[in-house]
């Protein structure tokens, strides 16, 4: 068997998507205009699709923190934390975090990814108990394949589900650790996190709740689901990510746990890779100065959410179960989400295609992320091209499918 | 799908009626209810979507092979089987797992050890 026979499945599957004359996976920005707008084969395109929540990867200040941080200490630190790589910057970025939220421990990571990867696989071992939403991310996914800990999926935003299996562990010694999401990726829907916090209480296990895609959107000061449910002093661990609302990237992890900074010298996706670089520690320094003194920022964002939302469940569209910044449009099969978003990318509407085995319940959808700078035009127009290609598609009624007949008259 | 043993139609069986979280319901269990072909019955049954062609589902048909099922749906059956039967299946465990007979052994080892 030959090293790559084992994908001649996806290959399939992949072939199919290409088909349409456009590879979704293989976009290429040529040139990024600003965080809504950008040049993709040769042409301007509307970017509905980037998770730049807050639109702040072209805010002036952030760039010139960025900028700054650059000529002062050049363009990498080289090393990792535990070796060259931690500047005063990355310990004054922890404390900032750690300060935004209260608790008395952050770490910072170099990928959101790399936080969760290492955190989760580290925080439980042999003989601990790991439990995990079923549509968890593939930073949970692959954390749980690290470790020795027994892992056992429970049904997506079900503390019912939840709870049943913490009771079938009965009496079993080791510890438990609860995994949750504040904003889930795929369809923008949130955990119910406080019903979730009180089965964890009473089965006295931990938990871990990413907030990735909730940071800066929910929460009166921007914290995430913790802050807008009131249950941040019961959630042990907090992780989230700079590669959204704060326009960057990195990831981190928060929390009150006294002995938390053994992961410091235990979590090897921290300990075997390089810091962030100067620049960018400066410029998610700024970003989480920005996102505190301008609250207005989420006001917007959940406005333009509702316009797109509402407007796109107006017309008849199927999407995910409630408002978020990430709207997921339901699409009967792969082969009509791929020529949607091919019809889509033709009218000048950049969104991300996302397919089985990459979703959840082997949906096809259409993921569109919110961004605070989003104009209303912008958004009714989006509106208007896919009320006009869902129909034409047949994926939406309202006026009936138009048919062209060649060389009528 | 004809019932494995018997050729007969497939019969739900009392074991849906638990309600969980209910302690009453343990005390509703009937001895059948943890048999080796009740098990297999209620895996044929979530299988049955996934039959490749006219080939029966057996307990020798190695389910990530043989079906057209995917490892998240795999995941998912394994997921509505814990409730059914009231055990839980680590995801090691489920990785260790390839024909239907091997789910049905690994369901009842789990209800033995509670």
């Amino acid at each position: 068997m030959g090293l790559f026979d084992r994908h001649a499945g996806l290959l399939e599957a992949y072939r199919d998507v290409r088909t349409t004359g456009a590879d979704p996976f293989q976009i290429r920005m040529e040139r990024v205009l600003s965080p809504t707008e950008a040049i993709i084969n040769g042409r301007k395109m509307l970017l509905v699709g980037t998770n730049n929540y807050f639109g702040l990867t072209f805010d002036p200040s952030c760039m010139e923190a960025a900028i700054e941080a650059i000529r002062a200490e050049g363009t990498g630190t080289t090393g990792s934390r535990i070796a060259n790589g931690s500047y005063s910057e990355h310990v004054l970025l922890e404390q900032e975090i750690a300060e935004f939220y209260g608790k008395k421990h952050c770490m910072v990571f170099t990928t959101g990814y790399q936080a969760n990867l290492g955190v989760i696989s580290t925080l439980v071992g042999q003989g601990d108990h790991l439990l995990i939403d079923a549509d968890s991310h593939a930073s949970i996914y692959d954390a749980c394949k690290m470790t020795q800990a027994e892992v056992v999926r429970f049904k997506h935003n079900d503390p019912s589900s939840l709870e049943s299996r913490l009771r079938r562990l009965g009496d079993k010694p080791g510890n438990r650790l609860v995994i949750l999401e504040g904003i889930y990726s795929m369809l923008g829907d949130s955990a119910p996190l406080r019903e979730f916090v009180d089965v964890c209480k009473k089965y006295g296990a931990y938990v871990l709740v990413d907030e990735a895609h909730s940071l800066g959107a929910l929460g009166e000061t921007g914290r995430g689901l913790c802050e807008s449910t009131g249950v941040l002093d019961d959630c042990h661990f907090i992780v989230g990510t700079f590669s959204k609302t704060l326009g960057a990237i990195g990831g981190y992890c928060v929390s009150n746990d006294p002995d938390f900074d053994i992961l410091r010298v235990t979590v090897r996706s921290y300990m075997f890779t390089a810091s962030l670089p100067p620049s960018i520690v400066a410029s998610v320094r700024q970003a989480l100065r920005v996102v505190k003194a301008r609250p207005e920022l989420r006001t917007q964002l959940w406005d333009n959410v509702a316009t797109l939302y509402d407007g796109l469940a107006a017309q008849g569209f199927k999407l995910g179960p409630e408002h978020g910044p990430v709207v997921g449009v339901h699409l009967p099969d792969r082969m009509t989400a791929v020529g949607f978003w091919r019809a889509m990318l033709d009218a000048g509407i950049y969104v991300n295609v996302a397919v089985p085995p990459a979703t959840p319940n082997g949906v096809s959808l259409l993921r569109c992320s919110v961004c605070a700078v989003h104009t209303r035009e912008q958004l009714e127009h989006m509106i208007e091209v896919m009320t006009g290609i869902g129909r034409q598609l047949g994926v939406i009624s309202g006026t009936p499918k138009l048919r062209v007949v060649a060389g009528s008259r | 799908m004809p019932d494995l043993g018997t050729g007969e139609p497939l019969l739900r069986t009392a074991h849906q009626l638990i309600v969980e979280n209910d302690d009453i319901a343990s005390t509703l269990e009937l001895p059948r209810l943890a048999s080796r072909l009740d098990v297999i019955r209620e895996i044929c049954r979530h299988l049955a979507p996934y039959q490749a062609g006219e080939r029966p589902i057996v307990g020798a048909t190695v389910i990530a092979k043989d079906l057209t099922i995917d490892s998240l749906a795999i995941m998912d059956m394994v997921m509505e089987l814990e409730d059914s039967f009231d055990v839980s299946i680590p995801m090691n465990v489920v990785a260790e797992v390839h024909t239907v007979d091997q789910l049905a052994d690994t369901i009842l080892d789990l209800r033995a050890k509670r």
